[in-house]
C-alpha cells in the first residue's frame, strides 16, 4: 500500500493558483525529493501533504486515510515535519528542545518518563549533541540549530520525515552533515523521507525519487537520474546548465554553463 | 521502533537521570526559598503600618485561633491584624498571583515578550465593564453578585479581541504592532471611562477607584470572591506547561508536533483574561505586574514553563504584597494608589525591555 497518495490537489490562496492538479504517490521507505524554482509551490505542497493545509481541491491520503481525518497528535506520532521556522526564540536548552519531540507521545497530565529520557539521550548521542545538551539553543550556530531540530524530529520517532529545505543557510560542512544524518536514519530505520531541496546536486546525490515542480504543476516525476535531465532542468530553471556525472559516485551533477 | 546506537546504554541512562535530578533539586530549592520569602513577607507586612506591631506579637495574634493557644494582644491589636491587615495581605497575594500568572500565559501563548494584560488593554476593558455594571446594572437582581465579574470579563474579552484583530496583518503580528494596538485601545476605552465618570455623579468615586487601583478598605469577602477564579484559573494554566513550551518553537512547528494551536490559544487567552478581569473587578487596574515578574523569573530560572509559571505566581504574590505595603505606609496617614507603585517600577522596566528588544532585533530571544 502507498504511504502517501496525493490525488488532484490544487491550492488557491486567492491571489492565484499555487498548485494545479498535483497527483503522485510514494511507498513506505522511499527517499523522495521535491525540486523546482522559487515560487513553484514546493512549500505549499509539503504543507498540504503534512496536513497543515487542506487543499482547495483534491485529497491527500496517508496510509489509506485522508490526512485531515487524523487527530493531530496521532499524525504527529507518524509524521515529523521540519519547516524553516521552528527554532525556539526562548533560551531553552538543547535537551529541552529535543524533549519537545516527545510531545505527541505524552499522555494527558503526564510528564516525560524514563523511557522518553532514554530516547532523548540516544538521539542526542547519535547527532553528536550530547556535549552541548545543557546549552541554550539560541547560543548555537545555525548548523548546530538545524541538528537540534533534526534531533527533535528523531525524538518524535515518526515513520515519515518531511523536511523543507533543510540545508538552506548552512555551510557546506553542515549541509553534508545534516544530509548524512537523514540518510543514516533512512537507511537504518527504513523511514520514509520527503524533502524539498534547492540544491540540485544534493538532490542528485541524496534522493532516489524526485518530483520536479514548475508553476504549481508536475513537470517530471520518477527516478532521480531521469528527472535530472539537462534539457528539462535548463528549461525549468531558465538558465544554462551542463549536466556531468559525478566522477566517483556516478550521480548526475550540474554546472553553470557560462558566467 | 528501536533506535540502534553503539553506546553503553547504562552510562547513558544514568547520566541522563542525573541531569533530571539536578533540575528537580534546583526547582525544589527555588520553590522552597520563595515560599519562605512569601511567609516572611506576610509576617513583615502584618507588623508594618501606622500602628507598629512587633513581628513576635503579630505571629502570636495569628495563632490565636488555634485551640489551646494563650490569647495574645489587645482586642484592638487583634482587630488590626485580623480585620485590617490580613484580608488586605491575602488580597494582595491572590491578585498578585493572578496578574502574574496571566502575564506568563499571555507572553507564552502569543510568543510576544511584551504581551501583558495591562499593556494590551485587557485591564482597562475589564474596568470599563465593571464601571458599566456599577452604573447601570447594580440593582439588576437576576445576575446578583455575578454581574460585576461577568461585565468585567466581557469588557476584558472584547478589548483583547479588538487588540488582536487590530494588530494582525495577513496572519502575522509584529510585537510592536501589538503594543500600538494596546495603546490605541487604552486611549479609547480610557476616554469612555472618563465620560462615564463625568456623567456618574455620586458614583464617581467608585469609578475613579477602578482607574487607579487600590487594595484599601477591603475585607475577607473580597478575598473570598476571588478564590474560585484564583484556584481554577491558575490550576488550568499550571497544567499547560508542555503547550506553552512547545508553542515557543512557532505555531506551525507546534502544529506539526500535534498541538491544537488555535484551541489552546483561545483557551489560554480566555483563562488569562478571566484571571485579570476577576482581579480588576475587585481591586481595579494595577499595571505591569504581569510584565515585570515573568521577565525577572525568566532571567533567574529560564524559560521552562514547568517551573516558570508556578514561581512567577509566587513572586507575583510577593511583589504585590510589598507594593501594597509600601503604598499604605510610605506617606504617613495617607494611602497611595497601588498602581502608582507598580507603574513606578514597571514603566522603566518596560522601556528597558523595549530597548533591549530593538537592539537585539525582533527575532532574538525574549
Amino acid at each position: 500500500m502507498n504511504l502517501f497518495e496525493v490525488t488532484g490537489v490544487s491550492q488557491d490562496y486567492g491571489w492565484g493558483q499555487v498548485l494545479n492538479d498535483i497527483s503522485f504517490h510514494l511507498a513506505e521507505g522511499e527517499n523522495f525529493g521535491i525540486i523546482g524554482p522559487n515560487g513553484s509551490g514546493k512549500s505549499t505542497l509539503i504543507r498540504v501533504i503534512s496536513g497543515l493545509l487542506s487543499p482547495s481541491q483534491g485529497e491527500v491520503r496517508f496510509r489509506g486515510k485522508p490526512v485531515h481525518t487524523y487527530r493531530k497528535k496521532e499524525l504527529a506520532r507518524q509524521i515529523a515535519v521540519l519547516e524553516q521556522e521552528g527554532t525556539a526564540l526562548l533560551p531553552f536548552s538543547v535537551k529541552d528542545v529535543v524533549a519537545m519531540g516527545r510531545y505527541p507521545w505524552l499522555k494527558l497530565f503526564s510528564d516525560i518518563n524514563s523511557e522518553d529520557e532514554r530516547i532523548i539521550a540516544e538521539v542526542l548521542k547519535t547527532l553528536g549533541l550530547w556535549e552541548v545538551r545543557a546549552k541554550p539553543v539560541n547560543t548555537l550556530s545555525g548548523g548546530q540549530r538545524q541538528l537540534v531540530s533534526l534531533a527533535r524530529a528523531m525524538a518524535q520517532q515518526p515513520s515519515a520525515l518531511i523536511l523543507d529545505e533543510p540545508t538552506t543557510y548552512l555551510d557546506i560542512g553542515h549541509q553534508v552533515l545534516v544530509m548524512q544524518h537523514v540518510r543514516r536514519w533512512y537507511m537504518e530505520q527504513g523511514i520514509t523521507v520527503i524533502m524539498v531541496l534547492h540544491d540540485l546536486n544534493l538532490a542528485g546525490q541524496y534522493c532516489d525519487q524526485l518530483l520536479l515542480l514548475e508553476q504549481g504543476q508536475i513537470r517530471a516525476w520518477g527516478k532521480a537520474a531521469e528527472v535530472l535531465d539537462e534539457g528539462t532542468i535548463t528549461s525549468v530553471y531558465r538558465t544554462g546548465l551542463i549536466k556531468v556525472n559525478h566522477p566517483v559516485l556516478g550521480v548526475p551533477q550540474f554546472l553553470l554553463a557560462s558566467v | 521502533m528501536v533506535w540502534k546506537v553503539s553506546l553503553k546504554p547504562y552510562t547513558l541512562i544514568y547520566s541522563s537521570k542525573m541531569t533530571t535530578d539536578k533540575k528537580r533539586t534546583k526547582h525544589l530549592i527555588w520553590t522552597g526559598g520563595l515560599l519562605s520569602l512569601l511567609l516572611l513577607s506576610i509576617l513583615a507586612s502584618m507588623s508594618i503600618g501606622s500602628v507598629h506591631l512587633p513581628i513576635g506579637l503579630s505571629l502570636r495574634i495569628l495563632l490565636n485561633y488555634l485551640p489551646f493557644m494563650p490569647q495574645a494582644g489587645t482586642p484592638v491589636q487583634n482587630a488590626i491584624v485580623w480585620d485590617l491587615r490580613l484580608p488586605r495581605i491575602f488580597l494582595a497575594i491572590v491578585v498578585g498571583a493572578m496578574l502574574s500568572a496571566s502575564g506568563v500565559a499571555f507572553q507564552g501563548i502569543l510568543r510576544n515578550p511584551l504581551a501583558d494584560p495591562y499593556i494590551l488593554g485587557v485591564s482597562v476593558g475589564a474596568a470599563l465593564g465593571a464601571a458599566t455594571s456599577i452604573l447601570f446594572f447594580q440593582n439588576t437582581s437576576f445576575l446578583g453578585q455575578l454581574s460585576l465579574p461577568l461585565f468585567s470579563f466581557a469588557g476584558g474579552v472584547i478589548s483583547l479581541v479588538l487588540v488582536l484583530v487590530l494588530s494582525e496583518y495577513h496572519g502575522r503580528r509584529e510585537r510592536e504592532s501589538l503594543i500600538l494596538a494596546g495603546v490605541v485601545l487604552q486611549s479609547f476605552v480610557g476616554a469612555f471611562l472618563s465620560f462615564l465618570i463625568a456623567i456618574a455623579g455620586h458614583q464617581m468615586q467608585e469609578i475613579v477607584f477602578w482607574m487607579m487601583g487600590s487594595l484599601a478598605n477591603r475585607s475577607w469577602s473580597d478575598v473570598a470572591i476571588l478564590i474560585p477564579y484564583f484556584v481554577l484559573g491558575i490550576s488550568y494554566l499550571l497544567l499547560q506547561y508542555h503547550d506553552l513550551n512547545v508553542i515557543a518553537l512557532g505555531e506551525r512547528a507546534a502544529t506539526h508536533l500535534g498541538m491544537e494551536v488555535e484551541k489552546k490559544k483561545i483557551w489560554t487567552l480566555v483563562v488569562g483574561t478571566l484571571l485579570t478581569a476577576a482581579a480588576v473587578s475587585v481591586v481595579g487596574i494595577i499595571g505591569f505586574v504581569g510584565l515585570i515578574v515573568p521577565h525577572l523569573m525568566r532571567l533567574l530560572v529560564g524559560p521552562d514553563h514547568r517551573i516558570l509559571l508556578p514561581l512567577s505566581t509566587v513572586v507575583g504574590a510577593i511583589f504585590l504584597l510589598w507594593s501594597d505595603t509600601i503604598a499604605r505606609t510610605i506617606i504617613p496617614s495617607q494611602e497611595l494608589p497601588i498602581g502608582v507603585i507598580t507603574a513606578f517600577v514597571g514603566a522603566p522596566f518596560f522601556a528597558y525591555l523595549l530597548k533591549k528588544g530593538l537592539r537585539r532585533g525582533k527575532r532574538e530571544s525574549f
